[in-house]
C-alpha cells in the first residue's frame, strides 16, 4: 500500500506491506536510526515516536495507520541545526547514561512540556511511567526535563 | 516480530465500514487503539485476514454527557478519559482511567476497544460490570443496546456478531449521592493488575445504600461481578462491619491463581482489603455530595 507521512518536516512516500511495524519504516525505510527497538511489546517504550504531536509506541503501531500524519523523531528535535531545550538540558543534566532510552525519553518530555510548561518532578516521573531506563537514571532524566521546561519557558518570554 | 500477513483497509464512513462488515465480518477483525491487538498479532496469537482500521471514521470520538449518562464513542482513548471533566460525573471511571496501562498506551488504546477484547485481566470491564454500563453495538441492520453483562461472555468472547461493531460504552453517572473507585494493584506501571477493584455506590435519602456494584480483575476466569456482595450492601446503612462482610463474600468469590504476580491466598486477601477500601472511599463520595 502507498502511504506519505510527513517525518520532521519532510513528506516521504513509500510503498509498504500492511504489516509493517511503523519503528521499522523509520527505521529501514527511511533510515533515521534515532529510533531504537528495545523490547518489541509495548513495554519499555524507547521506541516512542510523535504522532500529531502525541507519544505513541511505535512498535505498536503499523506504518500504514501513520499515512497523511505528521511525525517527529529524535532527529527532528534539533531546531534552525542547533539543539533544542530539551537536548540541550539532557546534556547539561547528564539525563543519559547508556543513551538508548535518551531519544524516546526526550519526546516524551517535549510533548509533556508542550502540555504542561511548569511540570512538576510528580508530573514528570507521571509522564515516563511508560519508558524505562535500564541504567535506572531516572533522577538526571526527570531534571533534566524539568530544566528543559524552564529554558522553553524562559525562552518564549524573552 | 512481525505479525502474519494481512489485508488493511481504512474505510472513512461509518456506513462503508458496516458494509465491509455485513460482507465479511467473518474475517476482519477491528483495529482501534491497537494496544492490545497488535501485540497479540505479532505473537500470532491473532491473525485475522483483514484489519479494518476504524482511526479514519468521523463521529465516534465523543465522550459526552447524556440524560445522566456519560457515553464514551468507539476511537475515545484512554487518555481522553483521563483529561476528561464529563468523565468525572463516573467517580469509578474516572479513578481507574490513570491506572490503565501507561501513559503513552494510553495515548492510542480505547475504551470501547478494551471491552471488545475482553481480556479477562483488562481493567475496563470491572468498571463497567460495577456501574452497570451498556454497550451499542451497530451494523448495517441498525443498533442494538446490550448491558455490559449480557456483552461480555467470557474471556476475550462477547457478544459482538461478525457484523457489527461496537460504536459506544453508556455508564450510568453517578448522582449527587453516588461514588465510586477502582483499586489496583500493579507490580509495575502498565503491567496487568495483580488484583483490582472496581466500586460503586449510590445512597438513598435515608442515607442507607440503594444500589452497589463490586467487580474484581485478575482474581477468576474473566471480570467477575460479585452479585452476593452487592445484594448484601443494598438496604443497608453503610459502616465498617457492613463493608467488611462484603470484603469477606467477594474474597470467597474470587478464584486466583498462584504466578509471578503472587499466590492465590495473597491476591484473595487483597480482594478483601480492596474491597473494603474502595467502598470506604467511595462513600466518602457519595456521602460529601459526589464531588
Amino acid at each position: 500500500m502507498n502511504i506519505t507521512v510527513t517525518v520532521n518536516g519532510t513528506e516521504h512516500s513509500a510503498d509498504v506491506e500492511p504489516r509493517r511495524l511503523l519503528v521499522d519504516f523509520i527505521r529501514y525505510t527511511l533510515k533515521l536510526t534515532g529510533t531504537h527497538i528495545g523490547c518489541d511489546t509495548t513495554s519499555c517504550g524507547v521506541c516512542t515516536v510523535l504522532v500529531d504531536g502525541t507519544p505513541v509506541k511505535s512498535c505498536t503501531m503499523f506504518a500504514v495507520q501513520a499515512n497523511g500524519r505528521s511525525i517527529t523523531t529524535v532527529e527532528g528535535l534539533k531546531q534552525n541545526g542547533s539543539l533544542a531545550p530539551i537536548q540541550e538540558a539532557f546534556k547539561e543534566h547528564h539525563g543519559l547514561q547508556c543513551g538508548f532510552c535518551t531519544p524516546a525519553m526526550m519526546l516524551v518530555g517535549t510533548a509533556l512540556i508542550a502540555e504542561n510548561p511548569d511540570p512538576t518532578e510528580d508530573d514528570v516521573r507521571w509522564a515516563i511511567s511508560g519508558n524505562l531506563c535500564r541504567c535506572t537514571g531516572y533522577v538526571n532524566i526527570v531534571k533534566s526535563i524539568q530544566a528543559a521546561a524552564t529554558a522553553t519557558r524562559e525562552g518564549a518570554s524573552s | 516480530m512481525y505479525p502474519a500477513k494481512f489485508d488493511y483497509l481504512a474505510p472513512e464512513s461509518l456506513e462503508e465500514a458496516l458494509s465491509i462488515l455485513s460482507e465479511r465480518g467473518n474475517e476482519v477483525k477491528i483495529l482501534a487503539g491497537g494496544q492490545s491487538l497488535i501485540p497479540m498479532m505479532k505473537l500470532r496469537f491473532a491473525r485475522p485476514s483483514t484489519l479494518m482500521d476504524i482511526n479514519r471514521l468521523p463521529g465516534i470520538d465523543g465522550l459526552e454527557r447524556s440524560n445522566g449518562d456519560i457515553t464514551i464513542g468507539a476511537l475515545v482513548r484512554h487518555n481522553d478519559v483521563v483529561k476528561s471533566d464529563v468523565a468525572k460525573a463516573n467517580h469509578t471511571v474516572a479513578s481507574a482511567a490513570p491506572w490503565v496501562a501507561d501513559p503513552i498506551v494510553r495515548n492510542l488504546g480505547t475504551v470501547a476497544g478494551s471491552l471488545a477484547h475482553h481480556d479477562p485481566e483488562g481493567d475496563w470491564a470491572s468498571v463497567m460490570l460495577a456501574c452497570g454500563a451498556e454497550v451499542a453495538l451497530t451494523s448495517s441492520g441498525g443498533e442494538r443496546t446490550l448491558p455490559i453483562t449480557e456483552f461480555l461472555v467470557d474471556m476475550f468472547a462477547t457478544s459482538c456478531r461478525p457484523d457489527e461493531m461496537v460504536t459506544k460504552v453508556r455508564v450510568p453517572a453517578h448522582s449527587s449521592r453516588g461514588g465510586g473507585n477502582y483499586q489496583k494493584l500493579e507490580r509495575k506501571v502498565g503491567d496487568y493488575a495483580t488484583v483490582g477493584v472496581a466500586t460503586s455506590l449510590e445512597l438513598g435519602d435515608d442515607g442507607k445504600i440503594a444500589s452497589a456494584g463490586i467487580a474484581l480483575t485478575s482474581v477468576y476466569a474473566h471480570n467477575l461481578k460479585v452479585g452476593e456482595a452487592e445484594e448484601v450492601l443494598k438496604g443497608e446503612a453503610p459502616d465498617e462491619d457492613l463493608f467488611a462482610e462484603a470484603g469477606r463474600i467477594a474474597a470467597a468469590a474470587c478464584d486466583p491463581t498462584s504466578d509471578t504476580r503472587g499466590s492465590a491466598q495473597y491476591k484473595r486477601h487483597i480482594v478483601d482489603v480492596f474491597t473494603q477500601r474502595g467502598l470506604a472511599e467511595s462513600l466518602e463520595i457519595a456521602q460529601e455530595g459526589g464531588s
